[in-house]
């Protein structure tokens, strides 16, 4: 499991990679519920492209982040998951949980138009 | 070990199939025959034969009893729910009742839905029978004693005639009991619970329901593996999907069917039967939940293939 995350205005952007699984969970969980406590985010998009696999105990930390972010009123989305993924988010009714979007641009969209922009921004600098 | 009928698979409280249920499931058999030809008996046979379960059929709603077929003259159940009464009402319908009969019961816990079949289990009643009762909670007697008192139950617990024994198990041994070997486990519920693994002829059936899975700790995870190592089947509690079961329900004292193929996964157990099922799900929900854990299974399967059923009132699964 690899672990980055990047901010877009007031939204935070977690890119876990790799399975998320039993081997992992404690790195991630690590990683992931400090960001979603962070009091600056009035987000937080999960950008899953990247995640492989996910297992129970992965999917338990994500729960955490979803406590911990709506602890303090903040929304949780996941983003770009692959179809296995996607198969286990709805077979774990997972996908009831999350704002679910496509793409990290369209989380942001819904989310924060402010974040959408500094995204559309770092965007146009990367270009 | 032949296998398991069970004869209540619901959690919590009995259910029962309403008017409204009814209707659905004739409008749903009637809107797929248009079209076919059911004029022969045969063809109509065919036709209501081949309906999906949950059109004809249903999962039935009483709570949890299953018996052990065990290839011996006693008879072996595991919870008094109130499928108790349909199983007791059958083998005096087999035998009759001046045939004294031996009943060997496995009690996980005390609460509610998995003792009420008792004070409707009629060959207790019939001098001549004996009932033995095990557990691992040592309350046990006064608990199925306390539900037949006043004001609960006009008929007092001292009213039966069979002959009744009780037997504590303590867990993590092995116990020789009723040409079985069994073993018991703490599980994770309120008041605690005991999961049972039963041995014979080199065949085991697991019963672990109203157990909750926290999945935190990688050493009681390991822990349920060895317990479920190798078994022929294990009859698991996924009353709730598992996004309920980290969320609003933790700590309610269930599991989810993603950790039950989970855990039979990591302990190479042959079948996984999805087991006491949330008393708000209909038939459609519980056909589209086996599916989805069919599909889990699938999509997570190692080298050898897990299979999954998901029980219900009446179900037999051969060993």
């Amino acid at each position: 499991m690899q672990f980055a995350s990047r901010r877009f205005g007031n939204i935070a952007v977690a890119i876990p990679s790799g399975r998320l699984d039993h081997a992992a969970a404690a790195d991630f969980e690590a990683a992931l519920v400090p960001l979603a406590s962070e009091a600056g985010n009035a987000g937080l998009v999960l950008d899953m492209a990247g995640v492989d696999y996910l297992s129970s105990v992965g999917l338990r930390v994500l729960m955490l982040a979803t406590r911990a972010a709506r602890a303090r009123k903040a929304r949780i989305a996941a983003v770009a998951l692959q179809p296995l993924v996607a198969e286990i988010f709805a077979i774990s009714r997972f996908d009831s949980v999350f704002e679910m979007y496509p793409s990290v641009p369209a989380a942001l969209s819904a989310m924060s138009p402010d974040a959408r922009a500094a995204y559309d921004a770092s965007a146009a600098t990367q270009d | 070990m032949r296998g398991v009928r069970f004869w209540g698979t619901r959690g919590s409280l009995p259910v029962a199939l309403d008017a409204a249920g009814v209707r659905a499931k004739i409008v749903a058999a009637l809107r797929g025959s248009v079209g076919r030809d059911l004029t022969s008996e045969d063809a109509l046979a065919t036709y209501v034969d081949d309906l999906p379960f949950a059109v004809g059929g249903t999962f039935g709603g009483n709570t949890s009893c299953v018996q052990l077929i065990t290839g011996d003259a006693d008879y072996v159940v595991c919870d008094l729910g109130s499928g108790l009464r349909a199983f007791g009402n059958a083998v005096l319908a087999r035998h009759g009742p001046a045939k004294p009969q031996t009943y060997h019961v496995f009690v996980s816990h005390l609460h509610w839905d998995h003792i009420m079949g008792l004070p409707f289990f009629g060959p207790a009643y019939i001098p001549g029978n004996r009932v033995v009762f095990y557990g691992g909670h040592q309350g046990l007697e006064a608990a199925l004693r306390r539900q037949m008192d006043p004001p609960s139950f006009p008929v007092a617990f001292d009213v039966f005639r069979a002959s009744i024994e009780f037997v504590h198990l303590p867990p993590d041994v092995t116990h020789e009991v009723a040409g079985m070997r069994v073993r018991l486990k703490r599980q994770h519920h309120a008041g605690d619970s005991y999961g049972y693994r039963f041995e014979k002829n080199d065949r085991a059936v697991i019963y672990s329901t109203d157990s909750e899975h926290k999945l935190t700790e990688s050493d009681e995870r390991d822990a349920f593996a060895e317990f479920f190592r190798d078994a022929g089947l294990v009859i698991f509690d996924a009353m709730y999907s598992l996004a309920e079961a980290t969320s609003v329900k933790a700590d309610w004292g269930h599991s989810s069917n993603i950790v039950g193929v989970e855990l039979c996964q990591a302990a190479n157990a042959k079948e996984l039967c999805l087991f006491h099922h949330e008393p708000a799900l209909d038939d459609a929900a519980l056909a589209k939940m086996l599916a989805e854990t069919r599909r889990f299974e699938e999509i997570t399967r190692g080298t050898a293939p897990l299979r999954i059923s998901a029980a219900y009132d009446g179900l037999e699964i051969a060993l």
